[in-house]
């Protein structure tokens, strides 16, 4: 899972172009959006293209996208739970 | 201060290669979004609103080889052509100007064009307008107006003030946009797009559908050759969210501005909005607030996107067009798609067909880049 | 009271690696990519503004451009924001994250739009970016034309001056294509007080600017 969690890290940080940040300067339980990261909806977006991507799975919907991008743990809670990870 | 009237106008969409052809079909509670199954376009069916290829092609064989003009140019010059058949006037002298207003024009040939080529790629928009100008025989170098969705509003709004500075005696406005791979699947990466026809302000809308076609206006301030049914545009402005690239300002604050400012110099009141109604869920929502926050909240609105989808850079032009003929004949025409109010503040949608009184239509639009216009036209 | 003249109170210009502000060398890059070249510039004026690296090349050239251009100005101080108006223009509209889009969608079996890269697909989105750093609320849109007309430039904004549709304004050329790019912005305000050396807004001073180390 730690792994999982670090690979995401660096993934996140070169889809999302946060360039000026570091792996190490992200919080896997903080919230990604409104506080936290901070990130806004074309983040999300991406976030879900990057699920797609590198783990083959598909989040249809906004609703469904909230709760798994909720923090980079519940990201590869949802990877480890779909046994993409 | 310089009167501009609009003294011809067409529509080339999926419902129809004229105006009046559009109108009808529109008031025959006809939509022209359907759905397609076009792996050239998407991997998966899509709903939209396009130009059928066979009448297009029928359309522009009449005036040039179809072979020498890419489908977005074959649209253009169809609306340019016929628009200008209902008037007499002579567009090839110097106090004539060409607007195009579109949001990626030839995009269609993109993967297929080398644009690296030093003679210039039909991409590129200023060499299409440049093509367009020539064969249409204008003396003057068109401007290309793109500026998202609200390129047609602004086409619009800029032409008529040329023609009251005195620049410009004749504008001929066009604008024009495809159903293209390109944006279908831009779209789809924000999962806007909605599975079905999209469904304007209501309560269960899931997103726009995308749309084609062009629309030109002919503007003028010349009293001899208006037509009988004068509309005149008023004052328009634009205005910017300053918030958020895609994201509306949920205060609506840039449409709110545009519309202030619009209503401020117009000094006239407004009988009847046409909306931008994508059928977003954050556009609709956006809308009401700055409809609420002008106080125009208790007049009749409507959104066209459910006949023609939403057709990007013609858009402005196309719905402006509709909301014309609506102040002719004093004629609402409803909100296709809506059935159950969906946005935070109560409107007035025009849910039937049905005659009003009206002298004023207040057109607005907004699009990425937190840009939004507001334009008054009027009898 | 004098009569109010138009004038180019400022200018910048990015080409060839350099940046010039009002006839001033400010920084020489020597980077490989437009890119690199922007993000060295970027780091170099210590701007924070992580947005950034979000943006596009096309956004990134005009982000830059506008933020020297405006530096020290205290816009807000000065302007209200929906005061300010902004005309840009460009050849290739948004040519070069468009061939990224096109890239993203070629083949279908690695069919991948991104959002983040299909938002940067229009041309006044540069203009989006400016409104949202700057707070500038004003009457914009973005021209495409086969090369700057200054002339069309300036009736466009002598026009919003003259009418009151904006009180002062951003314009010029913000153009990337592949590896060659160019900006060339100005700050036009009017001024009833003409100091020694200040240019007129015009076309043709329009033109001789933009022209500087072409």
């Amino acid at each position: 899972m730690e792994a999982l969690i670090a690979k995401l890290k660096n993934e996140i940080i070169e889809v999302l172009n946060l360039t000026e940040m570091t792996p190490e300067s992200i919080d896997e339980n903080e919230p990604l959006f409104v506080e936290g990261l901070g990130l806004d909806s074309i983040d999300a977006l991406e976030l879900i293209v990057l699920l797609e991507r590198n783990y083959g799975l598909k989040l249809a919907t906004a609703e469904e996208g909230k709760t798994v991008l909720k923090s980079v743990r519940s990201m590869a809670e949802f990877i480890r739970k779909n046994n993409k990870g | 201060m310089k009167e501009v009237y609009i003294i011809s106008d067409n529509i080339v969409s999926s419902l129809g290669f004229s105006t009046p052809e559009n109108i009808k079909r529109m008031q025959s509670g006809e939509t022209g979004i359907r759905q397609w199954e076009d792996q050239s376009l998407s991997p998966v069916p899509f709903w939209a609103s396009r130009v059928d290829d066979i009448r297009l092609h029928k359309c522009f064989s009449a005036h040039a080889d179809p072979k020498d003009f890419s489908r977005f140019e074959q649209m253009v010059v169809c609306s340019v052509k016929e628009a200008l058949s209902h008037t007499s006037i002579d567009v090839s002298d110097e106090k004539t100007l060409f607007i195009l207003s579109t949001t990626k024009g030839n995009i269609d040939l993109l993967n297929k064009a080398d644009t690296n080529s030093k003679a210039g790629s039909p991409v590129y928009l200023w060499q299409t307008a440049s093509k367009l100008q020539h064969y249409l025989n204008l003396a003057n170098t068109p401007m290309v107006v793109s500026n998202a969705c609200i390129s047609g509003l602004m086409a619009i709004i800029v032409g008529s003030r040329l023609i009251r500075t005195g620049k410009y005696e004749k504008v001929i406005v066009t604008g024009a946009d495809l159903v293209s791979e390109f944006v279908l699947s831009g779209f789809n990466s924000f999962l806007s797009l909605s599975n079905g026809p999209c469904r304007p302000f209501d309560k269960n809308r899931q997103g726009l559908s995308l749309g084609e076609g062009a629309g030109t206006v002919i503007l003028t301030s010349d009293l001899h050759v208006i037509r009988a049914h004068k509309i005149r545009v008023g004052y328009g402005f634009s205005s910017n969210d300053a918030n958020h690239i895609s994201g509306p300002s949920r205060t609506g604050e840039g449409l709110y501005l545009a519309i202030r400012k619009t209503l401020e110099k117009n000094k006239s009141r407004v009988d009847y909005i046409s909306a931008h109604g994508t059928a977003t869920p954050f556009n609709d929502e956006m809308e009401s607030v700055a409809i609420t926050r002008s106080c125009l909240q208790d007049i009749p609105v409507n959104s066209y996107k459910g006949y023609w989808g939403h057709t990007l850079g013609a858009a402005g032009v196309i719905e402006s067009i509709a909301g014309a003929h609506s102040l002719i004949s004093n004629q609402l025409i409803r909100t296709m798609g809506f059935s159950e109010p969906g946005t935070t503040h109560p409107l007035a949608i025009i849910d039937t067909n049905r005659k009003a009184a009206l002298n004023s239509c207040l057109k607005i639009a907004s699009g990425f880049g937190g840009c939004n216009a507001a334009l008054l036209l009027y009898k | 009271m004098m009569e109010e003249k138009y004038i180019i109170s400022d200018y910048c210009i990015i080409r060839n690696n350099r940046i010039v502000l009002n006839g001033e060398v400010v920084y020489t890059g020597n980077e490989s990519s437009p890119g690199e070249f922007f993000s060295a510039a970027y780091r170099y004026f210590t701007i924070s503004y992580a947005k950034f690296f979000k943006m596009d090349n096309l956004c990134k050239l005009g982000f830059l451009a506008s933020e020297l251009l405006l530096r020290g100005k205290n816009i807000n101080d000065v302007y209200p924001g929906d005061e300010v108006g902004i005309l840009l223009s460009n050849a290739g509209s948004s040519i070069d994250t468009d061939r990224n889009h096109q890239k993203s969608i070629s083949k279908r079996d690695e069919y991948f739009p991104s959002p983040s890269v299909f938002v940067y697909t229009l041309a006044n989105i540069v203009i989006g970016e400016i409104c949202i750093r700057h707070k500038l609320f004003g009457e914009s849109f973005f021209l495409i034309e086969k090369e700057f007309d200054a002339k069309r430039s300036y009736e466009q904004v002598k026009q919003w001056l003259d009418e009151q549709i904006v009180r002062c304004c951003i314009t010029g050329w913000v153009e990337i294509d592949n590896d060659r790019y160019e900006a060339v912005l100005y700050f036009i305000q009017k001024t009833s007080v003409l100091q020694e050396g200040i240019a007129i807004f015009d076309a043709e001073k329009l033109t001789d600017i933009y022209l500087l180390g072409k």
